[in-house]
């Protein structure tokens, strides 16, 4: 009894305290899963090598992109240029467009998501000619 | 394959006979069922209604019903959506002359392509764009004021009810039958360490 007094004093309080940084690391990752958990430069290159695929079909495009949006993020410029290109390939300039809309909704209210996404992708857009949803005054009624 | 799916919409698309195999369906259920009723009461009013439910199964049956549009739920569909960005098919299917010059031109480089042609084909793709989609359509007025409307409904229905349908409040609820209520309950001193009494002055003859 005395002993958990004595662990509450002061000085335990303290190194209690200074101890808990050491413990966040661990925790941060699930402790009871053995599942190797997917980095973010995985992800992306999961899905960079996915919308690269020369033949990717149609319907591919569509499920990938459809996933991909489901997911709680914003893609990154590079995952976008390889679903541009996919596009491109697929002669479907309507898609391209709609990807750029549906990451702008993406971003939510972090209104500096998507013009940064726009300046990464400004080459790959100007070289398939794609048009943003701004130039083509979709992006309002 | 295909024969069968050709033999399952003729089967399909015969709303006569698929009318007559219902009708008689019923019929031989209601049958059963009133001649087991029949057999028990074995009055003419049974036998009646059979025969009323069978020439009006007849009547319904010889005239079938009109199936106006069919649309078959199990092919891919158009649907906007801001989770679904690119819907399982495009919006329009079948596209006139001008549209398939325009199909073709697409599959040439799109850095040459007019914001007309391009905003042509996203909207032969696809129906609304996203801010279509989010653009508020006002509807809550509409509901909110279905809503109100009924609930007003209601409460003149409440009010003709207390008028016309239910019996006078009993004398028990008058204020002076109340008052006397009260002044008995004090006299009786109800609960007078922590209750009703205790907060009574009885010297003061006034509320605590």
């Amino acid at each position: 009894m005395f002993r958990a007094v004595v662990r509450l004093s002061v000085s335990g309080v303290r190194t209690l305290a200074r101890s808990r940084p050491a413990y966040t690391a661990p925790l941060a990752t699930r402790c009871y899963s053995h599942a190797s958990q997917e980095t973010d430069e995985e992800f992306d290159s999961r899905w960079v090598t996915y919308f690269s695929k020369p033949d990717l079909d149609s319907w591919e495009l569509r499920k990938g992109m459809n996933t991909l949006i489901g997911y709680d993020l914003v893609p990154e410029p590079k995952i976008l240029d390889s679903a541009l290109r996919a596009c491109r390939r697929l002669d479907d300039l309507a898609s391209a467009i709609r990807i750029l809309e549906a990451v702008k909704d993406k971003s939510g209210p972090h209104k500096d998501i998507y013009p940064y996404l726009i300046q990464e992708l400004q080459p790959t857009l100007d070289e398939l000619g794609i048009s943003t949803p701004e130039e083509l005054g979709i992006d309002r009624l | 394959m295909a024969k069968l799916q050709r033999e399952f919409q003729r089967q399909t698309q015969c709303p006569k006979r698929v009318d007559i195999l219902f009708c008689s369906s019923v019929d031989t259920f209601v049958g059963t069922m009133l001649r087991l009723t029949a057999s028990r009461v074995g009055s003419l009013f049974t036998r009646r209604m059979v025969v009323a439910t069978t020439s009006s199964s007849v009547r319904m049956s010889s005239q079938g019903h009109e199936v106006s549009e069919v649309s078959d739920l199990s092919v891919p569909m158009y649907c906007d959506r801001l989770d679904t960005p690119l819907p399982d098919k495009p919006y329009q299917d079948a596209l006139s002359v001008a549209e398939k010059d325009l199909k073709q031109k697409e599959k040439g480089p799109w850095g040459q392509m007019s914001n007309e042609d391009k905003l042509a084909l996203y909207r032969l793709s696809f129906r609304q764009t996203y801010a279509e989609m989010k653009h508020p359509t006002g509807e809550w007025k509409t509901v909110i004021g279905g809503m109100l409307i009924f609930i007003g409904l209601t409460g003149l229905l409440v009010i003709w009810q207390r008028h016309y349908v239910y019996p006078p409040f009993p004398h028990t609820l008058d204020d002076d039958w109340q008052a006397r209520q009260v002044q008995r309950m004090l006299d009786m001193r109800v609960n007078p360490v922590e209750g009703f009494s205790a907060k009574w002055d009885y010297e003061k003859k006034q509320w605590k």
